[in-house]
Protein backbone atom coordinates (compact mmCIF):
# COMPACT_ATOMS: atom_id res chain seq x y z
CA UNK A 1 0.00 0.00 0.00
CA UNK A 2 2.96 2.28 0.99
CA UNK A 3 4.30 1.51 -2.52
CA UNK A 4 1.43 2.46 -4.34
CA UNK A 5 0.96 5.52 -2.41
CA UNK A 6 4.54 6.89 -3.26
CA UNK A 7 4.59 5.37 -7.12
CA UNK A 8 1.11 7.17 -7.18
CA UNK A 9 2.77 10.61 -5.71
CA UNK A 10 5.78 10.73 -8.02
CA UNK A 11 3.90 10.58 -10.84
CA UNK A 12 1.83 13.55 -10.52
CA UNK A 13 4.60 16.55 -11.98
CA UNK A 14 5.36 19.05 -9.40
CA UNK A 15 5.54 22.02 -12.01
CA UNK A 16 2.54 23.93 -11.72
CA UNK A 17 0.94 24.35 -15.49
CA UNK A 18 -1.46 27.11 -14.06
CA UNK A 19 0.99 29.71 -15.45
CA UNK A 20 0.92 28.72 -19.15
CA UNK A 21 -2.01 30.11 -19.81
CA UNK A 22 -1.39 33.49 -18.45
CA UNK A 23 1.82 33.55 -20.81
CA UNK A 24 -1.06 32.67 -23.60
CA UNK A 25 -2.83 35.51 -22.40
CA UNK A 26 -0.10 38.15 -22.60
CA UNK A 27 0.30 37.36 -26.33
CA UNK A 28 -3.05 37.64 -26.89
CA UNK A 29 -3.25 41.16 -25.19
CA UNK A 30 -0.37 42.62 -27.08
CA UNK A 31 -2.29 41.12 -30.29
CA UNK A 32 -5.14 43.14 -29.19
CA UNK A 33 -3.74 46.10 -28.46
CA UNK A 34 -1.44 46.29 -31.77
CA UNK A 35 -3.98 44.71 -34.21
CA UNK A 36 -6.67 46.37 -36.25
CA UNK A 37 -9.66 44.58 -36.80
CA UNK A 38 -9.80 44.18 -40.93
CA UNK A 39 -13.15 45.40 -42.35
CA UNK A 40 -12.89 44.51 -45.78
CA UNK A 41 -13.11 41.15 -47.17
CA UNK A 42 -10.46 41.17 -50.27
CA UNK A 43 -12.81 39.95 -53.43
CA UNK A 44 -10.19 40.75 -55.87
CA UNK A 45 -6.30 39.63 -55.79
CA UNK A 46 -3.97 42.15 -54.88
CA UNK A 47 -0.32 41.75 -55.45
CA UNK A 48 0.99 45.21 -54.13
CA UNK A 49 4.02 46.71 -56.21
CA UNK A 50 7.48 47.41 -54.15
CA UNK A 51 8.56 50.53 -53.71
CA UNK A 52 11.15 52.30 -51.75
CA UNK A 53 10.01 56.20 -50.82
CA UNK A 54 7.63 54.68 -48.38
CA UNK A 55 5.07 56.29 -45.54
CA UNK A 56 3.49 55.02 -42.93
CA UNK A 57 -0.36 56.14 -42.67
CA UNK A 58 -1.27 55.99 -38.79
CA UNK A 59 -4.99 57.21 -38.76
CA UNK A 60 -6.66 53.99 -39.75
CA UNK A 61 -10.41 55.35 -39.19
CA UNK A 62 -10.05 58.25 -41.14
CA UNK A 63 -8.64 56.42 -44.58
CA UNK A 64 -11.19 55.62 -47.06
CA UNK A 65 -9.60 52.12 -49.18
CA UNK A 66 -9.56 51.34 -52.41
CA UNK A 67 -9.27 48.10 -54.31
CA UNK A 68 -8.48 47.11 -57.82
CA UNK A 69 -7.21 43.91 -59.07
CA UNK A 70 -8.66 41.14 -61.03
CA UNK A 71 -11.88 39.48 -59.04
CA UNK A 72 -10.82 36.30 -56.64
CA UNK A 73 -14.11 34.57 -58.07
CA UNK A 74 -13.49 33.64 -61.77
CA UNK A 75 -16.96 33.60 -62.44
CA UNK A 76 -17.28 37.26 -62.22
CA UNK A 77 -14.74 38.18 -65.14
CA UNK A 78 -11.04 37.99 -65.16
CA UNK A 79 -11.42 42.05 -66.12
CA UNK A 80 -9.80 44.39 -63.14
CA UNK A 81 -12.90 45.13 -60.54
CA UNK A 82 -12.87 48.21 -58.27
CA UNK A 83 -13.80 47.33 -54.70
CA UNK A 84 -14.84 50.11 -52.65
CA UNK A 85 -14.87 48.79 -49.04
CA UNK A 86 -16.38 45.38 -49.59
CA UNK A 87 -18.29 45.81 -52.31
CA UNK A 88 -17.52 45.84 -56.17
CA UNK A 89 -18.65 49.17 -58.04
CA UNK A 90 -18.31 50.85 -61.30
CA UNK A 91 -16.52 54.18 -61.89
CA UNK A 92 -19.33 56.28 -61.31
CA UNK A 93 -20.03 55.24 -57.84
CA UNK A 94 -16.47 56.89 -56.33
CA UNK A 95 -17.65 60.31 -55.55
CA UNK A 96 -20.50 59.09 -54.07
CA UNK A 97 -19.01 56.76 -52.15
CA UNK A 98 -16.21 59.68 -51.44
CA UNK A 99 -18.72 61.88 -50.35
CA UNK A 100 -20.68 59.69 -48.40
CA UNK A 101 -17.59 59.57 -45.76
CA UNK A 102 -16.98 63.01 -45.52
CA UNK A 103 -14.30 62.44 -41.69
CA UNK A 104 -11.91 60.62 -44.14
CA UNK A 105 -9.65 62.39 -45.32
CA UNK A 106 -7.09 60.57 -47.51
CA UNK A 107 -7.56 57.16 -49.94
CA UNK A 108 -5.33 54.36 -50.14
CA UNK A 109 -5.35 53.00 -53.50
CA UNK A 110 -4.54 49.18 -52.65
CA UNK A 111 -3.69 47.91 -56.65
CA UNK A 112 -2.66 44.70 -58.34
CA UNK A 113 0.66 45.56 -59.37
CA UNK A 114 0.06 43.86 -63.08
CA UNK A 115 -3.25 45.99 -63.36
CA UNK A 116 -2.66 49.12 -66.29
CA UNK A 117 -2.53 52.31 -65.66
CA UNK A 118 -6.00 52.98 -67.98
CA UNK A 119 -8.59 52.10 -64.95
CA UNK A 120 -6.06 54.03 -62.22
CA UNK A 121 -6.00 57.31 -64.05
CA UNK A 122 -9.93 57.19 -64.60
CA UNK A 123 -9.93 56.28 -60.61
CA UNK A 124 -7.62 59.26 -59.91
CA UNK A 125 -9.93 61.36 -62.36
CA UNK A 126 -12.68 60.65 -60.30
CA UNK A 127 -10.93 61.49 -57.10
CA UNK A 128 -10.12 64.70 -57.97
CA UNK A 129 -13.03 65.54 -59.14
CA UNK A 130 -14.99 64.16 -56.07
CA UNK A 131 -12.06 66.39 -54.65
CA UNK A 132 -9.96 63.59 -52.36
CA UNK A 133 -6.55 64.59 -53.32
CA UNK A 134 -4.71 62.95 -50.43
CA UNK A 135 -3.87 59.74 -52.23
CA UNK A 136 -2.01 56.99 -50.90
CA UNK A 137 -0.08 54.26 -53.15
CA UNK A 138 -0.51 50.92 -51.10
CA UNK A 139 3.20 49.44 -51.79
CA UNK A 140 5.96 46.73 -50.14
CA UNK A 141 9.20 47.94 -49.09
CA UNK A 142 11.09 46.40 -51.80
CA UNK A 143 13.74 44.19 -50.82
CA UNK A 144 17.36 44.90 -51.78
CA UNK A 145 18.66 42.76 -54.22
CA UNK A 146 22.60 42.00 -53.80
CA UNK B 1 -13.06 6.61 -0.17
CA UNK B 2 -11.74 8.17 -3.60
CA UNK B 3 -10.62 11.58 -2.61
CA UNK B 4 -11.74 14.40 -5.12
CA UNK B 5 -8.47 16.04 -6.25
CA UNK B 6 -9.92 19.97 -5.85
CA UNK B 7 -7.03 20.95 -8.43
CA UNK B 8 -8.64 22.69 -11.91
CA UNK B 9 -7.07 21.22 -14.68
CA UNK B 10 -5.07 24.37 -16.11
CA UNK B 11 -3.82 22.48 -19.08
CA UNK B 12 -7.11 23.07 -20.85
CA UNK B 13 -7.02 26.88 -20.15
CA UNK B 14 -4.21 26.88 -22.26
CA UNK B 15 -6.10 25.45 -25.17
CA UNK B 16 -9.11 28.31 -25.11
CA UNK B 17 -6.38 30.65 -24.76
CA UNK B 18 -4.76 29.34 -27.72
CA UNK B 19 -7.74 29.69 -29.94
CA UNK B 20 -8.61 33.00 -29.00
CA UNK B 21 -5.28 33.74 -29.46
CA UNK B 22 -5.72 31.93 -33.15
CA UNK B 23 -8.97 34.12 -33.84
CA UNK B 24 -7.40 36.91 -33.17
CA UNK B 25 -4.45 36.08 -35.63
CA UNK B 26 -6.73 35.61 -38.49
CA UNK B 27 -9.28 38.33 -38.15
CA UNK B 28 -7.10 41.24 -37.60
CA UNK B 29 -3.68 42.37 -39.33
CA UNK B 30 -0.69 44.56 -37.82
CA UNK B 31 -0.27 46.19 -41.14
CA UNK B 32 0.64 49.51 -41.30
CA UNK B 33 -0.27 50.49 -44.30
CA UNK B 34 2.84 51.93 -46.08
CA UNK B 35 3.24 53.36 -49.60
CA UNK B 36 3.80 56.45 -51.61
CA UNK B 37 1.81 59.67 -50.45
CA UNK B 38 0.81 61.71 -53.45
CA UNK B 39 -1.31 64.92 -53.51
CA UNK B 40 -3.48 65.21 -56.47
CA UNK B 41 -3.92 68.09 -58.27
CA UNK B 42 -7.84 70.05 -58.05
CA UNK B 43 -9.69 69.32 -60.96
CA UNK B 44 -10.53 71.89 -63.57
CA UNK B 45 -12.66 71.83 -66.49
CA UNK B 46 -9.85 73.63 -68.47
CA UNK B 47 -7.24 71.53 -70.25
CA UNK B 48 -3.50 72.57 -68.80
CA UNK B 49 -1.02 70.55 -71.35
CA UNK B 50 2.29 72.35 -70.69
CA UNK B 51 4.48 72.71 -73.65
CA UNK B 52 7.13 70.20 -73.55
CA UNK B 53 10.45 71.59 -74.81
CA UNK B 54 10.67 73.96 -72.62
CA UNK B 55 14.30 73.31 -70.62
CA UNK B 56 12.85 73.58 -66.99
CA UNK B 57 10.82 70.62 -67.95
CA UNK B 58 11.85 66.94 -67.34
CA UNK B 59 10.01 64.60 -69.45
CA UNK B 60 9.29 61.39 -68.41
CA UNK B 61 7.20 59.33 -70.65
CA UNK B 62 6.03 55.06 -70.35
CA UNK B 63 4.75 53.33 -73.03
CA UNK B 64 2.20 50.38 -72.71
CA UNK B 65 5.37 48.27 -72.60
CA UNK B 66 6.85 50.00 -69.54
CA UNK B 67 9.68 51.40 -71.53
CA UNK B 68 11.15 54.92 -70.80
CA UNK B 69 11.46 58.06 -73.13
CA UNK B 70 13.26 60.45 -70.51
CA UNK B 71 13.49 64.03 -72.46
CA UNK B 72 13.51 61.67 -75.81
CA UNK B 73 16.06 59.17 -74.98
CA UNK B 74 15.32 55.48 -74.00
CA UNK B 75 16.38 55.36 -70.13
CA UNK B 76 16.31 52.38 -68.00
CA UNK B 77 14.25 52.71 -64.69
CA UNK B 78 17.39 51.82 -62.41
CA UNK B 79 19.17 55.29 -64.06
CA UNK B 80 16.41 57.42 -63.95
CA UNK B 81 17.14 58.70 -60.58
CA UNK B 82 20.73 60.15 -61.08
CA UNK B 83 19.37 61.79 -64.31
CA UNK B 84 16.63 63.66 -62.84
CA UNK B 85 18.78 64.80 -59.99
CA UNK B 86 21.24 65.90 -62.31
CA UNK B 87 18.50 67.89 -64.19
CA UNK B 88 17.72 69.19 -61.31
CA UNK B 89 20.84 70.58 -59.80
CA UNK B 90 22.32 71.25 -62.95
CA UNK B 91 26.21 71.39 -61.27
CA UNK B 92 27.52 72.11 -64.85
CA UNK B 93 24.91 75.20 -65.50
CA UNK B 94 24.09 73.54 -69.16
CA UNK B 95 21.18 75.76 -70.56
CA UNK B 96 19.34 72.55 -71.69
CA UNK B 97 18.41 71.62 -67.75
CA UNK B 98 16.86 73.14 -65.34
CA UNK B 99 17.36 77.19 -64.93
CA UNK B 100 17.01 76.45 -61.24
CA UNK B 101 15.55 73.90 -58.84
CA UNK B 102 13.33 76.02 -57.47
CA UNK B 103 11.63 76.20 -61.60
CA UNK B 104 12.46 72.37 -62.24
CA UNK B 105 9.31 70.51 -63.17
CA UNK B 106 8.51 67.09 -63.99
CA UNK B 107 5.90 65.89 -66.21
CA UNK B 108 4.81 62.35 -66.37
CA UNK B 109 3.08 60.66 -68.68
CA UNK B 110 1.80 57.01 -69.32
CA UNK B 111 -0.09 55.14 -71.30
CA UNK B 112 -3.41 53.54 -70.97
CA UNK B 113 -1.65 49.78 -70.78
CA UNK B 114 1.34 50.83 -68.72
CA UNK B 115 1.58 48.66 -65.86
CA UNK B 116 0.92 50.10 -62.20
CA UNK B 117 4.18 48.24 -61.04
CA UNK B 118 6.09 50.17 -63.59
CA UNK B 119 4.20 53.18 -63.19
CA UNK B 120 4.96 52.52 -59.41
CA UNK B 121 8.61 52.46 -59.76
CA UNK B 122 9.00 55.19 -61.96
CA UNK B 123 7.15 57.73 -59.68
CA UNK B 124 9.68 55.58 -56.84
CA UNK B 125 12.54 56.94 -58.65
CA UNK B 126 11.33 60.65 -58.81
CA UNK B 127 10.56 60.69 -54.89
CA UNK B 128 13.77 59.23 -54.50
CA UNK B 129 15.65 61.69 -56.29
CA UNK B 130 13.83 64.62 -54.63
CA UNK B 131 14.23 62.81 -51.16
CA UNK B 132 17.85 62.76 -51.54
CA UNK B 133 18.18 65.78 -52.44
CA UNK B 134 16.19 67.12 -49.31
CA UNK B 135 18.54 64.76 -47.31
CA UNK B 136 21.70 66.54 -48.66
CA UNK B 137 20.11 69.86 -48.19
CA UNK B 138 19.25 69.42 -44.92
CA UNK B 139 23.00 67.76 -43.79
CA UNK B 140 24.54 70.94 -45.42
CA UNK B 141 21.40 73.70 -44.09
CA UNK B 142 21.11 72.18 -40.75
CA UNK B 143 23.47 69.14 -40.06
CA UNK B 144 20.72 66.89 -39.40
CA UNK B 145 19.17 64.24 -41.68
CA UNK B 146 15.89 65.35 -43.31
CA UNK B 147 13.91 63.85 -41.14
CA UNK B 148 15.20 64.93 -37.79
CA UNK B 149 14.27 68.66 -39.29
CA UNK B 150 11.25 70.48 -37.67
CA UNK B 151 8.70 71.19 -39.80
CA UNK B 152 9.70 75.12 -40.86
CA UNK B 153 13.13 73.76 -42.01
CA UNK B 154 11.30 71.16 -43.91
CA UNK B 155 9.58 73.88 -45.74
CA UNK B 156 12.58 76.18 -46.39
CA UNK B 157 14.01 73.28 -48.33
CA UNK B 158 11.11 71.94 -50.18
CA UNK B 159 10.40 75.36 -50.42
CA UNK B 160 13.86 75.79 -52.51
CA UNK B 161 13.69 72.45 -54.10
CA UNK B 162 9.98 72.06 -54.54
CA UNK B 163 8.20 68.47 -55.50
CA UNK B 164 6.12 69.33 -58.74
CA UNK B 165 5.11 66.19 -60.54
CA UNK B 166 2.82 67.25 -63.25
CA UNK B 167 0.48 64.00 -64.65
CA UNK B 168 -0.69 63.78 -68.52
CA UNK B 169 -3.67 62.81 -69.53
CA UNK B 170 -2.24 58.82 -70.74
CA UNK B 171 -1.92 57.71 -73.99
CA UNK B 172 -3.95 55.29 -75.73
CA UNK B 173 -2.17 53.82 -78.52
CA UNK B 174 -3.54 49.99 -77.76
CA UNK B 175 -5.41 48.51 -80.72
CA UNK B 176 -8.75 48.56 -80.35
Amino acid sequence: MANLKSKAKRSHPTISTASLPDIIFILLFFFMVVAIIKEDNLLVKIIPPQATELNKLNRHDEINHIYIGEPTNRQVGTAPRIQLNDAFAEMNDIQRFIAGNPRKYSTTLHVDKQVTMGIITDVKTELRRANALKVHYASKKKVEQE
Amino acid sequence: MKRFDNELNAGSMADIAFLLLIFFLVATTIDVDKGITVKLPPWTEEDDTIILNQSNVFSVKVNGNDELLVRGELVNVSKLKERTIEFILNPDQRPEMSSSPKKALVSLQNDRETSYETYISVYNELKAAYNSIWEEEALKRYGKTYENLIIAEKKAIRKDFPLVISEAEPTDFALK
